[in-house]
């Protein structure tokens, strides 16, 4: 399978302008790796919010997708990396309703209830990376012609 | 003239020639007479290269005018010895008419690597016309005044460029500008019902400007009902949540409800996965559903007109 064209990708994070092409290759390359509908949404509204943490807290970044496998399931790995501030206190950022940007204070946590795999790592002062992944979950094939 | 000191400042090549700027030593002077000498060959040269023929099609006069208003700015950016500097006063003269031919050039279909190169065979004619020019003098003499033409003809393709990128960044905001006032249509579903069809990226522009037209159109049409209906956006994250609730708790201020539609279910799940609190907004899946809901609330009723649902005749 050539999965690796239209999935692997490495887009800048300068610019809302910027988040609108993040969203767009995310939903083509959960597309494309076999995500469903509900999955593909997920997938691109924990990135939207982890590309914009980067925008906003970090003053832009990088995001890195990549396709991975793991016993044989596909799976969409998505690095946000920034080098802002950093985040001082992880605990109290992945709560929700905190914000220290006027937001609603969703998005950290939000994105991790939304992918399957979650790790923040951050260093206050030198920047935040945060990785993501979700995996092609392959339930059982419906019974056809009930 | 007082931007000469700071140019030549910079410019090795013109060093040892500073203090005789009155006298025509200084290698840019000679390259000013040079393209005012052979203003009318380089323009008959360039007008049978591809950026010039291929622009100026009418005649081959009007080829040859628009490279020699052309050699004629380079001649004045040679002249204030501002060889190196693409916002030379020399350059503004021609700036509209090489952003025309930019953009005549894309507009063809070429890519920008391709315009660039067209620009750059602008160079060897003029070049070999210096060589043949300059047999005589020496040898160190013809290298300084080349490089200072090669800089020159450098400039004047960076000039070019320049003026092409901002014609597209001019493009791209306009166009920015047209997609705000286009995607937000505030439409009267019935007397006391209005209806916002959001379709695309809900920003922050785009959702102030939604939520103003959306506030002019409930005093407009004294609505009591606002329906937002988000079937066509794609993605709800926290910040367009945000902005819907804001643009309904506006609307309420203004005394009228808002009902949110077009709630698919891969975006139900999303929001309560991401843990969005949107309870105290008046949600429907279907703008039908949302606009059933306004019209018992108003206290109108949809009925069908033939009894006991059957059909026409």
């Amino acid at each position: 399978m050539d999965t690796g064209a239209g999935v692997e990708a490495r887009l800048p994070i300068r610019s809302d302008m910027d988040l609108v092409w993040v969203r767009q290759h995310v939903r083509q390359a959960a597309a494309k790796l076999g995500f469903g509908l509900v999955e593909q949404t997920k997938l691109v509204t924990a990135a939207s919010e982890l590309a914009r943490n980067a925008l906003v807290h970090g003053g832009g970044g990088v995001m890195e997708a990549s396709h991975v496998t793991a016993e044989g399931t596909d799976g969409l790995r998505l690095s946000f990396s920034d080098s802002g501030p950093g985040i001082a206190d992880l605990d109290r950022a992945l709560s929700d309703g905190y914000t220290s940007g006027g937001g609603l204070g969703m998005g950290l946590g939000g994105a991790r209830r939304l992918v399957h795999d979650f790790a923040v790592e951050s260093t206050p002062g030198s920047g935040t990376t945060v990785r993501v992944t979700s995996w092609v979950a392959r339930p059982p094939r419906p019974r056809e012609d009930l | 003239m007082p931007e000469v000191g700071p140019a030549q400042g910079g410019n090795d090549k013109e060093r040892k020639h500073v203090p005789q700027h009155e006298t025509g030593g200084a290698p840019a002077h000679e390259v000013r007479d040079f393209l005012l000498r052979r203003s009318e060959q380089i323009a008959q040269r360039w007008a049978d290269e591809p950026l010039f023929r291929t622009v100026f099609t009418v005649s081959r006069e009007e080829a040859v005018e628009a490279g020699k208003a052309v050699v004629d700015a380079l001649a004045q950016v040679a002249d204030s010895q501002r060889v190196e500097d693409p916002d030379a006063a020399g350059f503004t003269g021609v700036r509209e008419q090489l952003a025309r031919m930019g953009a005549a050039r894309s507009r063809a279909g070429l890519s920008t690597t391709q315009v660039a190169a067209e620009l750059a065979a602008l160079r060897p004619p003029v070049e070999n016309l210096l060589v043949a020019d300059l047999e005589q003098e020496a040898p160190e003499r013809l290298r300084e005044c080349s490089t200072v033409l090669s800089v020159l003809m450098g400039t004047l393709r960076l000039v070019a460029m320049q003026t092409a990128l901002s014609e597209i960044q001019a493009l791209t905001d306009r166009q920015r500008l047209q997609l705000l006032e286009v995607a937000t249509p505030v439409i009267k579903l019935w007397d006391g019902i209005v209806a916002v069809p959001l379709i695309g990226t809900l920003d922050s522009a785009r959702s102030q400007v939604v939520m103003e037209t959306l506030l002019d159109a409930v005093v407009d049409q004294h609505a009591r009902f606002a329906i937002l209906d988000i079937t066509g956006v794609p993605t709800v994250d926290s910040l367009v949540a945000q902005h819907l609730m804001k643009t309904v708790a506006a609307a309420r201020l203004m005394g009228a409800e808002c009902v949110v539609s077009g709630i698919r279910p891969a975006i139900a799940q999303t929001i309560v996965h991401l843990g969005l609190d949107l309870g105290t907004v008046k949600t429907r899946a279907s703008l039908a559903d949302a606009l059933g809901y306004c019209l018992h609330e108003l206290g109108a009723n949809i009925v069908n007109a033939t009894p006991d649902g059957a059909g026409r005749r």
